[in-house]
Protein backbone atom coordinates (compact mmCIF):
# COMPACT_ATOMS: atom_id res chain seq x y z
CA UNK A 1 0.00 0.00 0.00
CA UNK A 2 1.19 3.49 -0.78
CA UNK A 3 2.11 5.77 2.11
CA UNK A 4 1.18 9.41 1.96
CA UNK A 5 4.78 10.35 1.13
CA UNK A 6 4.85 7.81 -1.72
CA UNK A 7 1.68 9.30 -3.11
CA UNK A 8 3.07 12.80 -2.89
CA UNK A 9 6.24 11.57 -4.59
CA UNK A 10 4.39 9.92 -7.42
CA UNK A 11 2.18 12.97 -7.86
CA UNK A 12 5.29 15.14 -7.99
CA UNK A 13 6.85 12.77 -10.53
CA UNK A 14 3.83 12.80 -12.80
CA UNK A 15 3.66 16.58 -12.49
CA UNK A 16 7.31 16.75 -13.50
CA UNK A 17 6.66 14.39 -16.43
CA UNK A 18 3.73 16.57 -17.54
CA UNK A 19 5.80 19.73 -17.29
CA UNK A 20 8.52 18.03 -19.33
CA UNK A 21 5.97 16.96 -21.91
CA UNK A 22 4.57 20.44 -22.43
CA UNK A 23 7.92 22.22 -22.41
CA UNK A 24 9.18 19.72 -25.02
CA UNK A 25 5.95 20.23 -26.99
CA UNK A 26 6.46 24.01 -27.00
CA UNK A 27 10.08 23.50 -28.08
CA UNK A 28 8.86 21.29 -30.95
CA UNK A 29 6.20 23.80 -31.96
CA UNK A 30 8.78 26.61 -32.02
CA UNK A 31 11.11 24.47 -34.15
CA UNK A 32 8.42 23.64 -36.72
CA UNK A 33 6.69 27.07 -36.77
CA UNK A 34 8.62 28.61 -39.71
CA UNK A 35 7.79 25.53 -41.79
CA UNK A 36 4.14 25.72 -40.67
CA UNK A 37 3.95 29.30 -41.87
CA UNK A 38 5.62 28.25 -45.13
CA UNK A 39 3.26 25.31 -45.72
CA UNK A 40 -0.07 27.07 -45.03
CA UNK A 41 -0.17 29.11 -48.29
CA UNK A 42 0.47 25.92 -50.27
CA UNK A 43 -2.48 24.17 -48.63
CA UNK A 44 -4.65 27.21 -49.50
CA UNK A 45 -3.39 27.07 -53.09
CA UNK A 46 -3.94 23.29 -53.29
CA UNK A 47 -7.56 23.63 -52.16
CA UNK A 48 -8.13 26.46 -54.60
CA UNK A 49 -6.62 24.57 -57.58
CA UNK A 50 -8.53 21.40 -56.71
CA UNK A 51 -11.99 23.03 -56.83
CA UNK A 52 -11.03 24.62 -60.15
CA UNK A 53 -10.36 21.05 -61.40
CA UNK A 54 -13.83 19.96 -60.27
CA UNK A 55 -13.14 18.36 -56.89
CA UNK A 56 -15.48 19.37 -54.07
CA UNK A 57 -14.03 20.98 -50.92
CA UNK A 58 -14.93 17.78 -49.05
CA UNK A 59 -12.98 15.65 -51.52
CA UNK A 60 -9.77 17.68 -51.52
CA UNK A 61 -9.93 18.04 -47.72
CA UNK A 62 -10.31 14.26 -47.44
CA UNK A 63 -7.24 14.00 -49.67
CA UNK A 64 -5.21 16.28 -47.40
CA UNK A 65 -6.30 14.30 -44.31
CA UNK A 66 -5.59 10.87 -45.75
CA UNK A 67 -2.78 11.31 -48.29
CA UNK A 68 -1.11 14.24 -46.50
CA UNK A 69 1.74 14.61 -49.00
CA UNK A 70 2.01 18.05 -50.59
CA UNK A 71 4.11 17.38 -53.66
CA UNK A 72 2.15 14.25 -54.63
CA UNK A 73 -1.15 16.11 -54.14
CA UNK A 74 -0.11 19.02 -56.36
CA UNK A 75 0.95 16.61 -59.11
CA UNK A 76 -2.29 14.62 -58.74
CA UNK A 77 -4.41 17.80 -59.05
CA UNK A 78 -2.31 18.83 -62.03
CA UNK A 79 -3.10 15.63 -63.97
CA UNK A 80 -6.68 15.36 -62.62
CA UNK A 81 -9.40 15.18 -65.30
CA UNK A 82 -12.81 13.64 -65.92
CA UNK A 83 -13.03 10.65 -66.03
CA UNK A 84 -10.41 10.33 -63.31
CA UNK A 85 -7.23 8.53 -64.51
CA UNK A 86 -7.11 6.44 -61.32
CA UNK A 87 -4.04 4.33 -62.14
CA UNK A 88 -1.98 7.24 -63.46
CA UNK A 89 -2.68 9.32 -60.36
CA UNK A 90 -2.12 6.50 -57.85
CA UNK A 91 1.04 5.37 -59.72
CA UNK A 92 2.49 8.89 -59.78
CA UNK A 93 1.70 9.28 -56.08
CA UNK A 94 3.61 6.07 -55.37
CA UNK A 95 6.61 7.30 -57.35
CA UNK A 96 6.70 10.73 -55.67
CA UNK A 97 6.40 9.13 -52.22
CA UNK A 98 8.99 6.35 -52.62
CA UNK A 99 11.34 8.55 -50.61
CA UNK A 100 9.24 7.75 -47.51
CA UNK A 101 10.66 4.19 -47.68
CA UNK A 102 14.07 5.68 -46.89
CA UNK A 103 12.70 8.31 -44.51
CA UNK A 104 10.77 5.74 -42.46
CA UNK A 105 13.90 3.60 -42.21
CA UNK A 106 15.88 6.60 -40.95
CA UNK A 107 13.25 7.26 -38.26
CA UNK A 108 13.31 3.69 -36.96
CA UNK A 109 16.29 3.92 -34.54
CA UNK A 110 15.04 7.11 -32.85
CA UNK A 111 11.46 6.40 -31.72
CA UNK A 112 12.30 4.21 -28.69
CA UNK A 113 10.99 6.84 -26.25
CA UNK A 114 7.46 6.62 -27.68
CA UNK A 115 4.66 4.16 -26.92
CA UNK A 116 3.90 1.66 -29.73
CA UNK A 117 0.74 3.59 -30.63
CA UNK A 118 2.58 6.93 -30.72
CA UNK A 119 5.28 5.31 -32.91
CA UNK A 120 2.61 4.03 -35.28
CA UNK A 121 1.00 7.48 -35.58
CA UNK A 122 4.35 9.24 -35.98
CA UNK A 123 5.46 6.97 -38.81
CA UNK A 124 2.00 7.12 -40.43
CA UNK A 125 1.96 10.93 -40.67
CA UNK A 126 5.60 11.90 -41.09
CA UNK A 127 6.12 14.59 -43.72
CA UNK A 128 9.36 15.96 -45.14
CA UNK A 129 9.25 18.81 -42.61
CA UNK A 130 8.31 16.92 -39.44
CA UNK A 131 10.67 14.06 -40.33
CA UNK A 132 13.55 16.51 -40.75
CA UNK A 133 12.82 18.14 -37.36
CA UNK A 134 12.67 14.76 -35.59
CA UNK A 135 16.02 13.71 -37.08
CA UNK A 136 17.63 17.05 -36.31
CA UNK A 137 16.48 16.62 -32.71
CA UNK A 138 17.95 13.07 -32.65
CA UNK A 139 21.23 14.37 -33.95
CA UNK A 140 21.48 17.24 -31.48
CA UNK A 141 20.18 15.45 -28.34
CA UNK A 142 20.47 11.75 -29.20
CA UNK A 143 17.48 9.44 -29.66
CA UNK A 144 16.51 10.19 -26.02
CA UNK A 145 15.78 13.78 -27.08
CA UNK A 146 13.00 12.53 -29.36
CA UNK A 147 10.45 12.60 -26.51
CA UNK A 148 6.66 12.15 -26.78
CA UNK A 149 6.28 15.86 -25.99
CA UNK A 150 8.67 16.98 -28.71
CA UNK A 151 7.02 14.73 -31.32
CA UNK A 152 3.59 16.02 -30.23
CA UNK A 153 4.71 19.64 -30.65
CA UNK A 154 6.26 19.06 -34.06
CA UNK A 155 3.71 16.67 -35.59
CA UNK A 156 0.18 17.37 -34.37
CA UNK A 157 -0.52 20.98 -35.40
CA UNK A 158 1.60 20.64 -38.54
CA UNK A 159 -0.54 17.68 -39.56
CA UNK A 160 -3.91 19.26 -38.69
CA UNK A 161 -3.21 22.59 -40.39
CA UNK A 162 -2.74 20.90 -43.79
CA UNK A 163 -6.38 19.74 -44.27
CA UNK A 164 -7.60 22.86 -42.42
CA UNK A 165 -5.99 25.32 -44.85
CA UNK A 166 -6.83 23.03 -47.78
CA UNK A 167 -10.51 23.37 -46.86
CA UNK A 168 -10.23 27.15 -46.42
CA UNK A 169 -8.55 27.37 -49.85
CA UNK A 170 -11.18 25.17 -51.48
CA UNK A 171 -14.05 27.03 -49.80
CA UNK A 172 -12.79 30.45 -50.87
CA UNK A 173 -12.32 29.24 -54.44
CA UNK A 174 -10.12 31.26 -56.76
CA UNK A 175 -9.25 34.07 -54.36
CA UNK A 176 -5.96 32.57 -53.25
CA UNK A 177 -2.83 34.45 -54.20
CA UNK A 178 0.42 33.02 -55.45
CA UNK A 179 2.80 31.99 -52.60
CA UNK A 180 5.73 33.26 -54.71
CA UNK A 181 4.68 36.90 -54.17
CA UNK A 182 6.23 37.27 -50.71
CA UNK A 183 8.87 34.63 -51.23
CA UNK A 184 6.84 32.24 -49.04
CA UNK A 185 7.59 29.49 -51.54
CA UNK A 186 11.29 29.81 -50.70
CA UNK A 187 10.85 29.22 -46.95
CA UNK A 188 10.78 25.46 -47.50
CA UNK A 189 14.00 25.16 -49.57
CA UNK A 190 15.73 27.74 -47.32
CA UNK A 191 14.90 25.85 -44.10
CA UNK A 192 15.95 22.57 -45.71
CA UNK A 193 19.26 24.09 -46.81
CA UNK A 194 19.96 25.13 -43.21
CA UNK A 195 19.07 21.58 -42.08
CA UNK A 196 21.49 20.08 -44.62
CA UNK A 197 24.20 22.45 -43.34
CA UNK A 198 23.41 21.32 -39.79
CA UNK A 199 23.72 17.62 -40.67
CA UNK A 200 26.87 18.32 -42.69
CA UNK A 201 28.42 20.26 -39.79
CA UNK A 202 27.97 17.25 -37.50
CA UNK A 203 29.06 14.51 -39.88
CA UNK A 204 31.12 16.22 -42.61
CA UNK A 205 29.50 13.98 -45.22
CA UNK A 206 30.42 16.34 -48.05
CA UNK A 207 30.54 13.57 -50.65
CA UNK A 208 27.06 12.34 -49.64
CA UNK A 209 25.59 15.81 -50.18
CA UNK A 210 27.42 16.32 -53.49
CA UNK A 211 26.43 12.89 -54.88
CA UNK A 212 22.80 13.50 -53.89
CA UNK A 213 22.82 17.01 -55.39
CA UNK A 214 24.38 15.85 -58.67
CA UNK A 215 22.07 12.84 -59.00
CA UNK A 216 18.98 14.94 -58.25
CA UNK A 217 19.81 17.58 -60.85
CA UNK A 218 20.78 14.98 -63.49
CA UNK A 219 17.68 12.84 -62.87
CA UNK A 220 15.41 15.90 -62.75
CA UNK A 221 16.53 16.93 -66.23
CA UNK A 222 17.12 13.54 -67.86
CA UNK A 223 14.47 11.15 -66.54
CA UNK A 224 10.77 11.60 -67.19
CA UNK A 225 8.55 11.27 -64.11
CA UNK A 226 9.39 12.26 -60.57
CA UNK A 227 12.25 9.82 -60.00
CA UNK A 228 14.81 12.37 -58.90
CA UNK A 229 14.03 12.47 -55.17
CA UNK A 230 14.13 8.72 -54.64
CA UNK A 231 17.15 8.11 -56.91
CA UNK A 232 19.20 10.94 -55.41
CA UNK A 233 18.23 10.01 -51.84
CA UNK A 234 19.26 6.43 -52.58
CA UNK A 235 22.53 7.49 -54.27
CA UNK A 236 23.50 9.63 -51.27
CA UNK A 237 22.54 6.86 -48.84
CA UNK A 238 24.58 4.25 -50.74
CA UNK A 239 27.51 6.69 -50.83
CA UNK A 240 27.30 6.96 -47.05
CA UNK A 241 27.43 3.17 -46.81
CA UNK A 242 30.34 2.87 -49.24
CA UNK A 243 32.36 5.46 -47.30
CA UNK A 244 32.18 3.21 -44.23
CA UNK A 245 35.63 1.97 -43.28
CA UNK A 246 35.82 -0.28 -40.23
CA UNK A 247 34.26 0.77 -36.94
CA UNK A 248 33.97 4.52 -37.49
CA UNK A 249 32.14 5.74 -40.58
CA UNK A 250 34.60 7.57 -42.81
CA UNK A 251 33.97 11.22 -43.44
CA UNK A 252 33.79 12.18 -47.08
CA UNK B 1 -21.83 26.20 -52.84
CA UNK B 2 -24.21 23.24 -52.92
CA UNK B 3 -21.55 20.71 -53.90
CA UNK B 4 -19.46 21.53 -50.82
CA UNK B 5 -19.78 18.05 -49.35
CA UNK B 6 -20.24 16.06 -52.54
CA UNK B 7 -18.22 12.85 -52.74
CA UNK B 8 -17.96 11.05 -56.07
CA UNK B 9 -17.16 7.34 -56.20
CA UNK B 10 -14.22 7.44 -58.64
CA UNK B 11 -12.74 10.49 -56.91
CA UNK B 12 -12.94 8.93 -53.45
CA UNK B 13 -11.44 5.66 -54.74
CA UNK B 14 -8.54 7.59 -56.30
CA UNK B 15 -7.94 9.53 -53.09
CA UNK B 16 -8.01 6.37 -50.96
CA UNK B 17 -5.63 4.66 -53.42
CA UNK B 18 -3.23 7.62 -53.12
CA UNK B 19 -3.52 7.44 -49.32
CA UNK B 20 -2.87 3.69 -49.26
CA UNK B 21 0.30 3.72 -51.41
CA UNK B 22 1.63 6.73 -49.48
CA UNK B 23 1.00 5.09 -46.11
CA UNK B 24 2.61 1.85 -47.32
CA UNK B 25 5.75 3.79 -48.30
CA UNK B 26 5.81 5.45 -44.86
CA UNK B 27 5.40 2.17 -42.96
CA UNK B 28 7.40 -0.31 -45.07
CA UNK B 29 10.86 1.22 -44.76
CA UNK B 30 10.29 1.77 -41.05
CA UNK B 31 9.08 -1.81 -40.47
CA UNK B 32 12.02 -3.30 -42.40
CA UNK B 33 14.58 -1.16 -40.58
CA UNK B 34 13.17 -2.25 -37.21
CA UNK B 35 13.48 -5.94 -38.11
CA UNK B 36 17.17 -5.97 -38.97
CA UNK B 37 20.04 -5.14 -36.62
CA UNK B 38 21.60 -1.99 -38.01
CA UNK B 39 25.35 -1.90 -37.53
CA UNK B 40 28.49 -1.05 -39.47
CA UNK B 41 27.95 -0.21 -43.11
CA UNK B 42 24.14 -0.18 -42.87
CA UNK B 43 24.36 2.24 -39.93
CA UNK B 44 26.66 4.53 -41.93
CA UNK B 45 24.17 4.44 -44.81
CA UNK B 46 21.27 5.23 -42.46
CA UNK B 47 23.19 8.17 -41.00
CA UNK B 48 23.78 9.52 -44.50
CA UNK B 49 20.03 9.47 -45.27
CA UNK B 50 18.93 12.79 -43.73
CA UNK B 51 21.35 15.04 -45.64
CA UNK B 52 21.00 12.87 -48.78
CA UNK B 53 17.19 13.02 -48.87
CA UNK B 54 16.92 16.69 -47.85
CA UNK B 55 19.38 17.58 -50.61
CA UNK B 56 17.46 15.45 -53.13
CA UNK B 57 14.14 17.15 -52.31
CA UNK B 58 15.38 20.72 -52.69
CA UNK B 59 18.03 20.41 -55.42
CA UNK B 60 15.79 21.33 -58.40
CA UNK B 61 13.85 23.92 -56.33
CA UNK B 62 17.12 25.62 -55.47
CA UNK B 63 19.19 25.21 -58.63
CA UNK B 64 16.86 24.56 -61.59
CA UNK B 65 14.10 27.13 -61.10
CA UNK B 66 16.04 30.17 -62.22
CA UNK B 67 18.66 32.71 -61.22
CA UNK B 68 16.78 34.28 -58.25
CA UNK B 69 16.33 30.88 -56.58
CA UNK B 70 19.91 29.77 -57.30
CA UNK B 71 21.40 33.00 -55.90
CA UNK B 72 19.07 32.85 -52.88
CA UNK B 73 20.08 29.22 -52.28
CA UNK B 74 23.77 30.21 -52.37
CA UNK B 75 23.08 33.12 -49.96
CA UNK B 76 21.25 30.73 -47.61
CA UNK B 77 24.16 28.25 -47.67
CA UNK B 78 26.78 30.93 -46.97
CA UNK B 79 24.71 32.60 -44.24
CA UNK B 80 23.88 29.29 -42.57
CA UNK B 81 27.59 28.44 -42.29
CA UNK B 82 28.13 31.41 -39.94
CA UNK B 83 24.83 32.71 -38.58
CA UNK B 84 21.77 31.21 -36.81
CA UNK B 85 19.20 29.24 -38.82
CA UNK B 86 16.45 31.87 -38.79
CA UNK B 87 18.82 34.58 -40.01
CA UNK B 88 19.87 32.32 -42.90
CA UNK B 89 16.24 31.56 -43.81
CA UNK B 90 15.34 35.27 -43.68
CA UNK B 91 18.38 36.16 -45.83
CA UNK B 92 17.42 33.52 -48.41
CA UNK B 93 13.78 34.61 -48.60
CA UNK B 94 14.74 38.30 -48.77
CA UNK B 95 17.19 37.53 -51.57
CA UNK B 96 14.59 35.68 -53.63
CA UNK B 97 12.04 38.49 -53.18
CA UNK B 98 14.59 41.15 -54.21
CA UNK B 99 16.00 39.16 -57.14
CA UNK B 100 12.50 38.53 -58.54
CA UNK B 101 12.02 42.32 -58.80
CA UNK B 102 14.86 42.46 -61.30
CA UNK B 103 13.67 41.89 -64.87
CA UNK B 104 16.14 39.63 -66.66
Amino acid sequence: MMTETDMQDSQANSRAARTGFWSDAIRGLIDISPLMAGAAPFALLLGSLAVQKGLSPAEVTLMSFSVYAGSAQFIAIDIWQTPVPILAIVGTTLLVNLRHLLMGAALAPHLGGLSPFARFLTVSIHSDETWAMALRRAQAHGSAGVTPGYIFGVFVLFYLQWPFWTFVGAFSGGFIGDPAVYGVDFVFPAVFITLVIGFWRASRQTLVVLVSLGTALAAYHLIEGVWYIFLAGLAGTVTGGLLFKGEEPAHG
Amino acid sequence: MDDLFSLQGATVITILGMALVTWMCRMTGYALARRVAITGRAKAALEAMPPAILTAIIAPMAFSEGLPEAVAAAVTVLTALRLPTLVAVAAGVATVVLMRQIPF
